[in-house]
């Protein structure tokens, strides 16, 4: 069940012009400037930076409440953060400064290397969303640390682009792309062809090398074998390249992309593993009552944060994981499944994927609307230097929504958890087609009790 | 539009926004550092740097703009020597303040805010320059010109001063006003209360009454030490040192007096490197051993110097002389009662 949304009027001319695109990149380039000035030269103050309050509070809510639920990787069309790079890489801002089929190569300042094949995967991806979650304590709170973590990022992403082809960063590197990918299999909106036939006979195959109208995809995906999200950044530009109209953007039922049993990696699964124990591990670091928990996730470098570093990992790693295969063997020797077990491990890890951005939209709303009002003032004066830029500066904090979101969050978790376990039944269905019912859902069970122990730490972390 | 045209414009574009941007937040800073002429002072707790910058300069007569801003926790803003009030200075936000000085010299400006265990630390000064016969005398500029009655009375105010006799109840100045007895006129001048401890005039009194006043018992006799000290006092001087001793003294000795503070526990336990010297628990103005044999003098150093290896602040450029009696005065209020309630 799909919606065509390029045949509503004006969408398809606004998708395919780069002025609109070029736009929204360019302010949202201007936000991260900003940001990244106002870590590094505003005040230390955090509740009163632009860096804290428009990226950890603004930006976060945006993201998490609205854009990834809704628009998958909506927010990676616009993301200024490769941006720079891939002008650089392109030797230009708007249009392929060249004609024909090699424009989208790169003709500016890039090497325009391949990926190397063995890391082609989200791996690297994994361990840097880990690397950054370890930080996180004092990357959210301290306005420097994310001045020079954005820096950072644009510094990487600039770098890779001038080596490798295409978006690497995006596609291997970033560590919030890692997030926005998984969970944007969720979203119901996507990015696919009409006819896939077509795309087969087409040999120029514009939409990945390039053509006079755009460039060959960046995301290095060739969509006429698009299956889910994950990978799709929706830049827009195999909308350009398409001499067929072949490509267009539908609206689709949610967790579209979890219907196919086919494309399911060690790598993704991990990812879900990696986004559910952070969640966890966050909600009981910045929301819990552990003050000596707190203190050893900011005391970076020290014995204590060693301790929780540790602790972290073996939680997004280890226990999780092990937790999970152990359910997952359990439910195999239940149903007398003779499915590999790894196979089954990869295939219901992405019943997670609910489950963990449900965990991550109760998270969020428990500190977002709480801090909102920090952004009036950060608006106004975004460096703490004492400017009233719209008048906002004296506004006082103001808790949003203070009695409702508790029951926002519940709502939240329970709905991913019945997401959940739905989608954990189709799966089981999937790894033993033959098996009856009962079979299924003795196979399921052990994973959706899994499911309901995590659910309910959270419940019990966030509500209380 | 030419593809050329569009590319240009795009890059126009992106050059004009992004790093007019970042042109415009500096040009932005200066502009209005220019047109309000004010400084960004920023406090910090004393472990991370105090104030920054910690020196000021500033003319006679010519208004100092300071733009006060807290990068951490909630610091307060004072100059010693002046009756300005403080002001909070807010983590993030931004405290306007115009000081116009009216005699040179060298000013001492301190944090109000109990904000850390090195809280007192937190001092910067402003040099104010104009007519050197005008000059402020600083507090080591004034100890060699007039020095304080510690030096003129050649106290040895790190040696312990205890009282050989303490009263079995708290002296009343309303019981010793009323007992009838006429002290002698030298034992009331402020030369010589500021002189002598308690109990070496309750030795004095002691001796005074034995013979025409042979009723008189020793807790009497304290009773009169009590009116010596009422009489060299008055409501106003109390109300203000009570102002002074809650907002700078009470964090460790308490407001009680029973040196009990938030800040005294850790004063106790702190190593040498969190606090850049030795500290000791802070003295209990409770105590009357230790109280009634210190005199006023006595007190008046340990004030203005400063505890040396105790952790006890100097507060010699900040206090006033008038505002370092009016504190010592009040000490004695958890000693002695007195009808000047403050």
């Amino acid at each position: 069940m799909r919606y065509d949304l390029i045949r509503l009027p004006l969408l398809k001319p606004l998708l395919r012009s780069r002025w609109p695109q070029l736009l929204f990149q360019i302010i949202a380039l201007g936000g991260f400037v900003l940001a990244i000035l106002a870590g590094l030269v505003g005040t230390p103050v955090g509740n009163h930076n632009f860096s804290i309050v428009f990226v950890w509070i603004a930006w976060w809510a945006l993201l998490m409440l609205i854009a990834v639920p809704l628009v998958g990787r909506g927010w990676c069309s616009i993301c200024p953060i490769p941006v720079p790079g891939e002008w650089l890489q392109r030797g230009a801002v708007l249009k392929p400064s060249g004609r024909g089929p090699s424009a989208g190569s790169g003709r500016g300042l890039s090497w325009g290397r391949r990926w190397p094949n063995r890391l082609r995967n989200i791996w690297l991806q994994n361990g840097a969303f880990a690397l950054v979650a370890l930080f996180s304590a004092v990357v959210l709170t301290q306005p420097r640390v994310t001045g020079i973590m954005l820096a950072a990022f644009l510094f990487i992403a600039v770098g890779t682009s001038l080596i490798f082809e295409r978006r690497a960063f995006c596609r291997y590197l970033c560590p919030v792309g890692g997030f926005i990918g998984l969970y944007s299999q969720l979203a119901p909106v996507e990015v696919r062809v009409k006819d896939p036939a077509l795309c087969v006979a087409h040999t120029p195959k514009t939409c990945y090398l390039g053509s006079d109208d755009g460039y060959g995809c960046p995301w290095q995906v060739f969509p006429g074998r698009l299956m889910k999200n994950t990978y799709c950044g929706m830049c827009g530009e195999c909308l350009r390249t398409c001499p067929y109209d072949n490509v267009t953007v539908n609206l689709r039922p949610f967790g579209a992309d979890l219907q196919h049993p086919t494309g399911r990696r060690l790598d993704e699964a991990f990812k879900a593993f990696i986004l559910l124990g952070s969640v966890l591990a966050y909600s009981a670091v910045m929301l819990g009552p552990w003050g000596a928990l707190k203190s050893a996730a900011y005391a970076v470098g020290t014995a204590a944060w060693l301790g929780y570093a540790l602790t972290f990992l073996s939680l997004i790693f280890g226990l999780l994981p092990g937790l999970f295969w152990i359910a997952v063997r359990a439910g195999q020797v239940f149903a007398r499944s003779n499915t590999p077990t790894r196979q089954t491990f990869i295939a219901f890890a992405y019943a997670l994927i609910p489950l963990g951005l449900a965990a991550w939209i109760a998270f969020s709303l428990a500190f977002v609307f709480a801090n909102l009002s920090y952004l009036w003032p950060a608006l106004s004066d975004p460096f703490g230097w004492g400017w009233n830029l719209f008048g906002t500066t004296s506004m006082a904090w103001t808790p949003y929504l203070t009695r409702v979101i508790p029951a926002l969050q519940t709502l939240a978790l329970l709905g991913g958890l019945m997401w959940a376990s739905a989608t954990v039944h189709q799966i089981a269905g999937e790894q033993s087609p033959s098996v009856g019912h009962a079979s299924g859902l003795s196979q399921s069970l052990p994973v959706i009790l899994f499911c309901l122990l995590v659910t309910l730490a959270l419940l019990g972390l966030l509500v209380g | 539009m030419t593809a050329k045209s569009a590319e240009r414009a795009a890059r126009l574009l992106v050059i004009g926004l992004v790093a007019g941007l970042a042109l415009a937040v500096f040009a932005g800073r200066w502009v209005v550092e220019t047109r309000h002429g004010a400084s960004l002072l920023h406090a910090r707790i004393a472990e991370a740097g105090g104030w920054t910058p910690g020196d000021l300069s500033a003319t006679v007569g010519k208004p100092l703009h300071l733009r006060l801003t807290s990068d951490d926790v909630m610091h307060g803003f004072a100059v010693g020597q002046t009756d300005w009030p403080a002001v909070d200075v807010l983590p993030g936000k931004a405290t306007d303040v115009t000081l116009t000085f009216d005699r040179p010299g060298t000013y001492t400006f301190y944090c109000t805010r109990w904000c850390g265990l090195n809280h007192w630390r937190m001092r910067g000064t402003i040099e104010v320059r104009g007519p050197v016969e005008d000059r402020l005398q600083t507090a080591a500029e004034l100890a060699t010109t007039t020095p304080p009655s510690y030096v003129t009375l050649g106290l040895d105010i790190d040696a312990p001063h205890l009282a050989a006799v303490i009263p079995a109840r708290k002296p009343s100045a309303a019981r010793g006003a009323n007992l009838g007895v006429t002290i002698p006129a030298a034992y009331l001048t402020q030369d010589y209360y500021r002189a002598h401890s308690p109990a070496k005039i309750w030795q004095a009194l002691r001796v005074e009454t034995r013979h025409g006043a042979s009723l008189l018992t020793d807790d009497d006799v304290w009773d009169l030490v009590a009116f010596v000290w009422q009489s060299n006092t008055s409501p106003e001087a109390l109300a203000e040192g009570r102002a002074l001793y809650a907002s700078n003294c009470a964090a460790c000795h308490g407001e009680t007096g029973a040196g009990d503070g938030v800040m005294a526990a850790a004063l106790g336990q702190q190593s040498h490197a969190e606090t850049g010297g030795d500290t000791k628990a802070p003295v209990a103005f409770t105590d009357a051993t230790s109280m009634l044999g210190a005199s006023p003098a006595l007190l008046q150093g340990k004030i203005i110097r400063g505890g040396m290896g105790t952790g006890m602040p100097y507060w010699g450029p900040i206090f006033t002389e008038a505002q370092t009696w009016a504190l010592v005065d009040y000490l004695w209020t958890f000693q002695f009662e007195t009808e000047y309630a403050p």
